[in-house]
């Protein structure tokens, strides 16, 4: 039988994890975007000194566990005494790395900033080489051309593999509850615990995982209706009889 | 007023060398056709005069100003100072084959786009031109749409549109209705003859020999990367002087 009341005790819980999930997810996706933009742009570079080291970073991120990339810099750095003394020493910045929020954050970001750099750098790749002419011909410089032809394109043919990357990064995010966070999947294991009712615990926190990617993958949906109308089948053009 | 000077341009391409010198000069109101069977190097040669490809020897003046080009180490021409050219660029617009139209922006904002971003003309100004040159070319009705919902002729009038908008020293037309099914050939030429009768100056590389000899002021037959034939369309189309010339006339005007 199903116990319903784990689920009703638990409920505080399970919104804080919910929050904390959905927190976790939009601010590592946004930022992991922001930095994929010009490291795409990097790493399409024909010259090796500026692909390079892009090229190396999304290999190891991509070549690598999450779980492991989080449990590298959460429990890892710690062991390096130049870090421990910069704790000592107060500094904001790598203080960061001892809480386990910020090492959440900072993986996940840089995990999807590797998927994200990758997806846009193929569509970059994929431009079509008239535009690049048509946009030379008219005297654009190459910073207005990557900034205005370019990577506008390369978003908008980017987006549909990236709605994908987008729900791998909410499901990925449950590790968080390996490193102490409570997470929707840190509810689910604290449910579990109190009440030993596993089923009940988790299945609902799937429940949950399952309403978040229907609302994410909905304002994708939106996203790619306004950014690749240019794609899809033509709407009637008002006046015209052709 | 002399718009645009071509000197003795050579290009290689490996041991293959597909223009031995071709010159041109181009007043203000000119027209000048550029014909010659495919792999004579007309549409290399259209295209070396804004940069798309790389002109190995040769001097380029447009406007009056001379394309400044230094030698680099590996012995090739390089532009001299890439703001130049895209100074220079702007004065002369290239209308492609196959159109090239920015995909994700709609008719409106193709033709806007370099006089906002590349001249810096406001908005408002840059709107008010886009509508006047889409209204002459006869596509104002579309100004929303994206380039892949309309047919190749509409497409190469909003890139004509496009072009028309940099209010340029010269246009440059290459093969601008080879990609076009053929009952939509008109629409284009309709719209080019029309410039060349307002008097704007004009580089036309192109099989419509139609369209050659009716608007051009001056034809120009290329053969193997050398101007064979160059004068006003009767002495070219009514008196070819060499066999090669005859040869393709005769091939391409059943």
């Amino acid at each position: 039988m199903i116990e319903w009341s784990v689920i009703t005790e638990s409920l505080p819980q399970y919104t804080s994890g919910l929050w904390l999930t959905a927190q976790l997810t939009v601010l590592s996706l946004a930022a992991g975007l922001m930095i994929a933009i010009p490291l795409s742009v990097m790493r399409i570079s024909r010259k090796r000194l500026v692909a390079g080291p892009v090229w190396a970073f999304t290999y190891f991120f991509r070549g690598t566990p999450m779980l492991v990339q989080l449990l590298l810099i959460y429990y890892g750095l710690g062991q390096f005494e130049w870090i421990q003394a910069q704790w000592q020493a107060g500094n904001t910045f790598w203080l960061t790395f001892r809480e386990p929020y910020g090492c959440a954050l900072v993986t996940f970001t840089l995990n999807t900033c590797a998927y994200t750099t990758e997806i846009l750098a193929g569509a970059l790749r994929t431009t079509p080489h008239g535009e690049i002419e048509a946009a030379q011909a008219c005297g654009m410089s190459r910073v207005t051309m990557l900034r205005r032809i370019l990577i506008p394109g390369a978003l908008r043919r980017a987006l549909p593999a990236y709605s994908n990357e987008a729900i791998f990064m909410l499901h990925g995010t449950a590790i968080a509850s390996t490193v102490t966070l409570m997470d929707l999947t840190g509810a689910a294991r604290n449910a579990y615990s109190q009440h030993f009712a596993p089923f009940e615990a988790f299945i609902f926190a799937g429940l949950l995982y399952l309403t978040l990617t229907f609302a994410l993958v909905g304002l994708f949906r939106l996203a790619e209706r306004r950014y690749l109308a240019h794609l899809q089948p033509r709407k009637a053009i008002k006046g015209h009889t052709a | 007023m002399t718009q645009l000077t071509v000197e003795d341009l050579h290009k290689s391409y490996g041991d293959h060398e597909v223009l031995k010198g071709v010159s041109l000069s181009a007043e203000a109101g000119d027209v000048i056709s550029i014909i010659g069977s495919s792999g004579s190097g007309k549409s290399t040669f259209l295209r070396c005069i804004n940069f798309l490809e790389q002109p190995d020897a040769g001097r380029i003046h447009v406007a009056g100003e001379e394309i400044r080009l230094v030698r680099g180490g590996d012995g090739h021409l390089k532009v001299a100072d890439a703001k130049q050219l895209q100074r220079l660029r702007t004065r002369l617009a290239m209308v492609f084959q196959h159109f090239n139209l920015w995909a994700h922006m709609t008719v409106i904002e193709n033709v806007m786009e370099a006089p906002v971003h590349v001249l810096g003309l406001s908005k408002a100004e840059a709107r008010e031109r886009a509508e006047a040159y889409l209204d002459k070319v006869g596509i104002a009705r579309f100004r929303d749409a994206y380039p892949a919902h309309m047919s190749g002729g509409q497409q190469q009038r909003v890139a004509i549109a496009r072009a028309l908008a940099m209010e340029p020293a010269v246009l440059l037309f290459d093969e601008p209705t080879s990609a076009l099914d053929p009952e939509l050939v008109g629409e284009v030429l309709k719209v080019m003859r029309a410039l060349a009768e307002e008097g704007r100056t004009m580089v036309v590389v192109t099989h419509e020999m139609g369209f050659a000899r009716e608007v051009s002021s001056q034809v120009m037959f290329l053969h193997q990367g050398l101007a064979e034939e160059v004068g006003v369309p009767v002495d070219v189309f009514d008196h070819p002087r060499s066999e090669r010339l005859r040869q393709f006339l005769s091939g391409s005007l059943k």
